[in-house]
């Protein structure tokens, strides 16, 4: 067998050869049709033990003001320090993701707010660590990664009274844990044009970050969080209008829901002749709609300038390349992997689902083992998604997908004989199958069967022998069923078919 | 006022023989605290029982037989802008009120370990914007050479300590001049070192990347006994030099025999006081007749220095200082929401001269303005380092005045654009990020002490304090009415 071939990119990444045609297109009031143009923001906070910049725990979930230190509180005459894995961990997604890491630059965004406790925020404005990088998603689809640069998180207010927000608020608490976490702020060009690539992209997101140690991704405790921008333009013309910014989104679900409401307002308003702002917007997960957070022309002025406190940072090529070289292999790849030795394509939902579920190893040592590479497929995703399941060694797998394939069990024997063997794997698939007595029906036993239940059948017979080809499919089912249940589920599928071809032309 | 004031090094060494005792060397300068600090108030707080205590365990230390250190039982005067782990730090501001920082700054801890007796926090102008240290919020001090005058400022407090021998070494901050320039106006020395040599965490803030400690003494060997102790890399500081302290002490005594000596020309023209211009000259004929070879040097960008500095130090400013909103210490003002209590309590913390710099620097790096301003202040700031650069290809040390003129009388100027000119000879250091310092060297016809400026390239401490040995020794002694009328004028 010759090598596999996977289209790639300069740096070795695969790329996809598959135009998708997958735009969302909503249809305004009037009837007009306006696609969607959407770039995503996602702030990944960094698997650290300490902080950005100081040497206070980075931890979720513990009582409120316990993981702060004169640093974190921003107490007069402190200093930052950068925490190098932080920037480790970032050159690592750079890398993960085929972009350039460069020598960055912090700087300070000016704007006061009670939760950021020096009323400047540290982040990478004008000289990010990553640039220019790209996502394949398992639809095959590819979102340029603009940039991604490092920062600090807030800290977390509670507003109470005034309807919980600080507008007329009785009093504020702030709980300065989350302030100095690290942050990566990974920009996406605006190349995702469905609700459905933006759930796929942050979920690739996610798994590329989880695999590679960068975050733990969980988006429920808001390590993960997705900011949307947004805008729609008449379908089929290549104009960009203006966009919204959609914030508050916690969930795949509610990014999905928010895309699709947000693009239909959108919509409705440019049908109508009337403006859309540029603004950014809250999304409301109990009312299913977006409201005005605050316009461009309410925006702070942020007044970036380089942090004087800090130099540049420049990793050395060489550690680069050590991190590169230390990355996991990714779920683009692995697709690609598990498509050159199923050949299947690699956007194949099976494959997808596989790898998603980390059984592609599984798989492909099947595969090696002399499984038939379809069957192998198909069991792993559909008779191995139970506990224990990816567990199963791989030569247990292709023991019975070889006996299979041989005619020694059928379909639904194997489905039980896997059950077992995940159960006991300290067996053979021959033992159970054994066990079980299940045996390779006998050619004469069989066909007593089916002639039977042909003979039990005249008119279903009769019109199998006279339909076109939806209709004998259909009937094809039909007695496969009979003689199944006949057989009490000993029949080889495949001996069946041949037999009911056989009889139907004879 | 004793006749003969004892160096920190004979009070080191005697305490470190068991000769003298620590407790003893700190209740004399007490004493000394206790009888004119009401005319000068130098201090916004004296520890004198924390520093009593402390000398009393460096005694307890040396019986033991301990090496307490090279500043052994010596009494330090500290800046009230550097922390002290459980003694308020105000800044001379208002907003401060009632914080107590739970940390020692680096220098602070330093001076500890190395025996110093931290005696108390010096006055200066509000978050140390100012030349006069008028800007206090808890009122002036007044220069012990002439109590009428300023002392200079923003460290105006420690250049006044030591000049009132309040201690024999003092810690002040230099950002454009703040410590130089008071050293001069009191007749002391003042040293501002490289950029990076001394740690800032714990220094409150004014312009992060101009700020820098540095010491004050009565005499070069004492300033240079103090900056060794401070020096040196801090991993809690991301500007800290990673490299060893360059050794000044083992190098005072070598001499300036074949050292080039650069006149500075841009800085003994126009706006230089006669006589301040004739003392730097002087100083000039006594490094050449040390042997060193002396020229004059142009460094065009120097002129460009003070418009700079003017908007890159409030820029930083402004951010630096957004931290003081009343949310989390310091000064509250109450009000309905959030938004107005920050509002209210900026209102009533700040001074005029600090909202002044935070409006100034804000206002620099607006959306629209950052090219015009802060960015091109950058690109001059470029240009200084490069002229400054060029001369160092032709000189080993600069010399220059520190200020244009001697100290003023208080309240004598009001329009703070004539006050920011007080700096425009030491503020091209700042921008440069190199060292400099201020050695007296005679009077003016008034008998006010004028101070001589010795530069260096980065890290070129070694050679400037040489130089500085040289000018010490051959300064005139000051007249008669000079010393006699201390605390009396």
């Amino acid at each position: 067998m010759s090598a596999p071939t996977v289209p790639t990119d300069s740096l070795g990444n695969p790329i996809s050869v598959v135009e998708s045609d997958d735009v969302l297109v909503v249809e305004a009031h009037d009837g007009t049709r306006w696609e969607l143009v959407c770039g995503l923001e996602v702030h990944a906070e960094l698997h650290t033990v300490t902080k950005m910049f100081s040497g206070a725990p980075n931890s979720f979930g513990d009582e409120a003001n316990t993981n702060i230190d004169p640093v974190t509180l921003g107490l007069p005459g402190t200093l930052p320090v950068v925490n190098q894995r932080a920037v480790e961990l970032a050159a690592a997604f750079g890398c993960a993701v085929g972009a350039t890491v460069q020598r960055s630059v912090f700087s300070r965004k000016n704007y006061f707010y009670p939760d950021m406790p020096k009323n400047f925020q540290i982040s990478q404005y004008d000289q990010p660590i990553v640039v220019d990088g790209s996502l394949e998603l398992p639809s095959g689809h590819v979102v340029g990664i603009e940039r991604a640069h490092l920062e600090e998180d807030t800290g977390k207010s509670t507003h109470v009274g005034g309807a919980g927000r600080i507008k007329g608020a009785e009093y504020s608490l702030v709980d300065y844990n989350r302030a100095g976490v690290p942050l990566l702020e990974i920009v996406s060009r605006p190349h995702v044009r469905s609700a459905e690539q933006a759930r796929q992209y942050v979920a690739e997101l996610r798994s590329i970050l989880v695999a590679c140690g960068i975050s733990d991704g969980k988006m429920e405790e808001g390590s993960m969080r997705v900011d949307a921008n947004i805008s729609v333009r008449p379908e089929g013309s290549d104009e960009l209008r203006t966009r919204c910014e959609i914030k508050n989104v916690n969930s795949l679900r509610s990014l999905v829901r928010a895309i699709e409401y947000e693009a239909r307002r959108q919509a409705d308003l440019h049908a109508s002749g009337d403006r859309v702002v540029q603004e950014t917007r809250h999304w409301d997960e109990a009312d299913g709609r977006t409201h005005t957070m605050r316009s461009k022309e309410e925006a702070d002025d942020y007044r970036y300038f380089p942090e004087p406190d800090l130099v540049p940072v420049e990793l050395p090529a060489e550690r680069i390349e050590e991190l590169r070289a230390a990355l996991p292999m990714l779920p683009a790849a692995r697709r690609h992997r598990l498509a050159v030795a199923t050949g299947e394509p690699h956007t194949t939902e099976s494959i997808v689902v596989a790898v998603e579920r980390a059984q592609d190893d599984q798989a492909l040592a099947a595969i090696a083992a002399g499984g038939d590479p379809a069957r192998v497929l198909v069991h792993v995703v559909q008779n191995l998604a139970v506990e224990g399941g990816a567990d199963l060694p791989a030569e247990r797998l292709a023991e019975v997908v070889r006996m299979e394939t041989g005619g020694e069990l059928t379909a639904t024997q194997a489905k039980q004989v896997l059950a077992e063997l995940v159960a006991d794997p300290s067996q053979t698939a021959a033992q159970v199958a054994a066990a079980k007595g299940f045996e390779a029906m006998d050619t004469g036993a069989l066909e007593a069967i089916v002639d039977g239940v042909i003979a039990a059948n005249p008119s279903e017979w009769e019109q199998f022998l006279a339909g076109d080809d939806k209709a004998r499919k259909k009937l094809s089912g039909f007695f496969t069923g009979q003689i199944m249940k006949a057989s009490k589920g000993q029949a080889d599928g495949r001996a069946v078919a041949q037999l009911l071809a056989q009889r139907s032309a004879g | 006022v004793s006749a003969a004031r004892e160096t920190a090094l004979a009070i080191a060494a005697a305490v470190r023989s068991g000769a003298r005792s620590a407790v003893a060397v700190v209740d004399e300068h007490l004493a000394r605290i206790e009888a004119h600090e009401p005319d000068v108030h130098a201090f916004n707080l004296v520890t004198a029982d924390a520093a009593r205590a402390q000398a009393a365990e460096i005694d307890r230390r040396v019986a033991a037989g301990d090496d307490v250190g090279p500043l052994a039982g010596v009494p330090v005067a500290v800046k009230d802008n550097l922390c002290t782990e459980g003694i308020a730090t105000t800044c001379s501001s208002k907003i401060l009120e009632g914080w107590v920082p739970p940390y020692d700054a680096t220098v602070v801890r330093r001076l500890a370990a190395a025996g110093a007796v931290t005696i108390g926090k010096t006055n200066l102008d509000e978050f140390a914007m100012g030349s006069s240290t008028e800007n206090s919020a808890f009122g002036p001090t007044r220069n012990p050479v002439d109590l009428a005058r300023v002392p200079g400022g923003s460290s105006g407090g420690s250049a006044a300590a030591v000049a009132a021998d309040f201690a024999p070494i003092s810690l002040g901050s230099d950002t454009g001049g703040s410590i130089r320039q008071p050293a001069a106006f009191c007749g002391v020395v003042g040293v501002k070192p490289t950029y990076g040599l001394v740690s800032r965490y714990g220094l409150i803030a004014f312009a992060s990347s101009l700020d820098q400690v540095g010491p004050f003494a009565d005499t070069v060997d004492d300033a240079a006994l103090l900056l060794e102790a401070i020096a040196g890399h801090d991993p809690a500081d991301a500007t800290s030099i990673p490299q060893p302290v360059p050794a000044i002490r083992s190098h005072l005594d070598d001499g300036v025999a074949g050292l080039r000596v650069g006149l500075v020309t841009e800085l003994l023209g126009d706006g230089i006081d006669p006589d301040v211009a004739a003392r730097v000259r002087e100083a000039a004929d006594a490094l050449a007749a040390a042997g060193a070879i002396v020229e004059e040097v142009s460094i065009p960008a120097v002129a460009y220095g003070l418009s700079a500095y003017y908007l890159i130090a409030p820029a930083e400013a402004s951010s630096n200082l957004a931290r003081f909103d009343g949310v989390r210490y310091g000064l509250r003002v109450d009000a309905p929401t959030t938004n107005e209590m920050m509002v209210a309590t900026r209102t009533a913390g700040f001074g005029a001269e600090v909202k002044r710099r935070i409006m100034l620097g804000t206002y620099a790096l607006s959306a629209g303005y950052y090219d015009a301003f802060y960015g091109k202040a950058q690109k001059v700031r470029t240009l200084i380092a490069r002229d400054f650069a060029a001369a160092y290809e032709r000189v080993d040390v600069l010399l220059s005045p520190t200020t244009p003129t001697t100290a003023f009388e208080l309240g004598a100027i009001e329009d703070p654009l004539t006050m920011y000119l007080n700096d425009i000879c030491t503020i091209p250091t700042n921008l440069a990020g190199h060292p400099a310092m201020s050695v007296p060297f005679g009077t003016d016809r008034a008998d006010l002490p004028v101070g001589v400026q010795i530069l260096a390239p980065s890290l070129g401490e070694v050679a400037m304090f040489r130089a500085a040995k040289i000018v010490e020794a051959a300064a005139p002694a000051r007249s008669a009415a000079a010393t006699d009328g201390r605390f009396h004028r």
